[in-house]
């Protein structure tokens, strides 16, 4: 049904490889920042509360494309001047794939600080509570106690990110790295078969997102085993 | 950074938005209007109804959408008897690609916002509408699509923003809309932080117009949740 030309391995395996490898990396970049928007947003310190809040609510009116165009062309200006300023005469070329997941991580931290919040708050408040009763620190607290309980609340809502993120990274494709949807793109061009090619991709962005459906599934049960279920 | 090359070039941008905003409305306008029969047959327990929906919405919701646009601007060239027939007076411009593939898109999503709405119904509504003899047609028209709608809006509103910023995908294929605009500027002056720091700026102001606007409306569409206030109660002689 479909004849790739030869294209099929490089798209299929070098392609979605790459694919995963972004969302995965910016996943860490968005737990990472999620988890520390999440504590600063629900920190007493008024500093803290207001740059969490105006990080959330600037990623959240931009679109992912113009920050990622904005981190891609506006960090190789930056980049070079800084490199001018403390005397490298050389050209540097920004990395896109540092470029790409930086960008997706950093949206979606934004998204991730919500879902973390929303999380953390879902935990009873007497169970922190009690931790420092027992003389935890903030920090036992948190991976003892906190952290356990709010994992199943936020799974849910880390999912939704985590689908929505990996047909982000589709984006990655416009700032020239070479994912699944560019090298299909490039393929077509050359065997004049591009929609052959981009439904190739699309079938391989249903079996990533079916997939995913189903470990997030598994993990929520999981999650879960000390809950009765209605 | 320079913003006089901006100020002097305003005027793409302002011709940018206009794209933007012609596209995005139109898009959600039609999408509107095919998600809500689709909703509505999506509750049907008939499966035969039901398959080429679900097909319909798991594959746009399961795809990311510059593939979506993509397949539709480059792919459908590919076929002879496409561009043998009058669609591919369409088919060839950008536009109207980028118009097809964000209205598809639009309405899978909205599609499920809706049936998530309509299956939602309180059932002693129905059970009610039922009793006074209303036809199913009737009945959806004046219980069930009313209350759905008003249940539909906070995630509705969601999928405003997200088709917003979607729509700056269709810069890629050539279109100038806000980023269509600022990708120029960039590219003329080899200036990204003015160029594109402008059109964020834009959309921030577009997607917090549009929260601003649902907020009202929410307050609106919701007025019989809220508390009564003493003041709204008649005072007794």
């Amino acid at each position: 049904m479909f004849n790739l030309h030869g294209y099929g391995p490089s798209i299929i395996i070098d392609g979605t490889l790459l694919t995963l490898q972004v969302s995965l990396s910016s996943l860490v970049i968005a737990m990472l920042l999620g988890i520390l928007g999440a504590l600063a947003k629900l920190s007493p310190s008024k500093p803290l509360q207001l740059s969490a809040q105006t990080y959330t609510t600037i990623i959240r009116g931009i679109p992912d494309l113009v920050l990622m165009l904005l981190v891609f062309f506006g960090g190789q200006v930056f980049i070079n001047q800084m490199a001018l300023a403390i005397g490298y005469e050389e050209y540097i070329d920004i990395n896109p794939f540092m470029a790409g997941v930086s960008t997706i991580g950093f949206i979606f931290g934004a998204y991730m600080t919500e879902t973390f919040r929303g999380a953390i708050l879902a935990v009873p408040r007497g169970q922190i509570e009690a931790a420092y009763a027992y003389g935890m620190t903030r920090g036992q607290m948190f991976i003892r106690i906190l952290l356990p309980q709010m994992i199943r609340h936020a799974i849910p809502g880390f999912g939704n990110n985590w689908l929505v993120m990996i047909k982000t990274t589709a984006l990655v494709s416009i700032i020239g790295l070479d994912d699944m949807v560019r090298k299909a793109t490039l393929a077509g061009g050359a065997t004049r078969k591009p929609f052959t090619f981009l439904v190739v991709v699309a079938i391989n962005y249903l079996i990533i997102t079916s997939i995913s459906v189903t470990a997030l599934k598994w993990l929520e049960d999981r999650y879960s085993l000390g809950v009765i279920k209605a | 950074m320079d913003f006089s090359i901006i100020l002097e070039n305003i005027g793409i941008y302002f011709e940018g938005l206009r794209t933007t905003l012609i596209l995005v409305s139109a898009s959600l306008l039609l999408g509107l209007m095919i998600a809500i029969p689709l909703a509505v047959l999506r509750t049907s327990k008939n499966y035969v109804i039901q398959a080429p929906i679900r097909a319909f919405v798991y594959f746009f919701r399961g795809t990311p959408l510059l593939v979506q646009m993509f397949i539709i601007y480059y792919g459908f060239g590919q076929f002879e008897a496409i561009k043998a027939s009058f669609v591919w007076y369409f088919f060839k411009e950008a536009w109207f690609c980028a118009l097809f593939a964000f209205t598809l898109n639009t309405a899978a999503y909205t599609t499920e916002i809706i049936r998530g709405a309509i299956e939602a119904t309180p059932h002693g509504e129905i059970e009610a509408a039922r009793a006074a003899g209303m036809s199913r047609l009737l009945m959806l028209r004046r219980i069930v699509l009313p209350s759905a709608f008003r249940r539909a809006l906070p995630q509705y509103g969601n999928e405003i923003i997200f088709m917003l910023h979607g729509s700056s995908l269709a810069s890629v294929i050539t279109i100038v809309d806000i980023t269509g605009a600022a990708r120029i500027i960039n590219s003329r002056f080899y200036s990204p932080y003015e160029a594109f720091l402008t059109a964020a700026v834009f959309y921030m102001a577009l997607t917090f117009t549009i929260v601003f606007l649902l907020k009202k409306l929410e307050f609106r569409w919701f007025a019989h949740l809220r508390p009564q206030t003493t003041s709204n109660t008649p005072t007794k002689v």
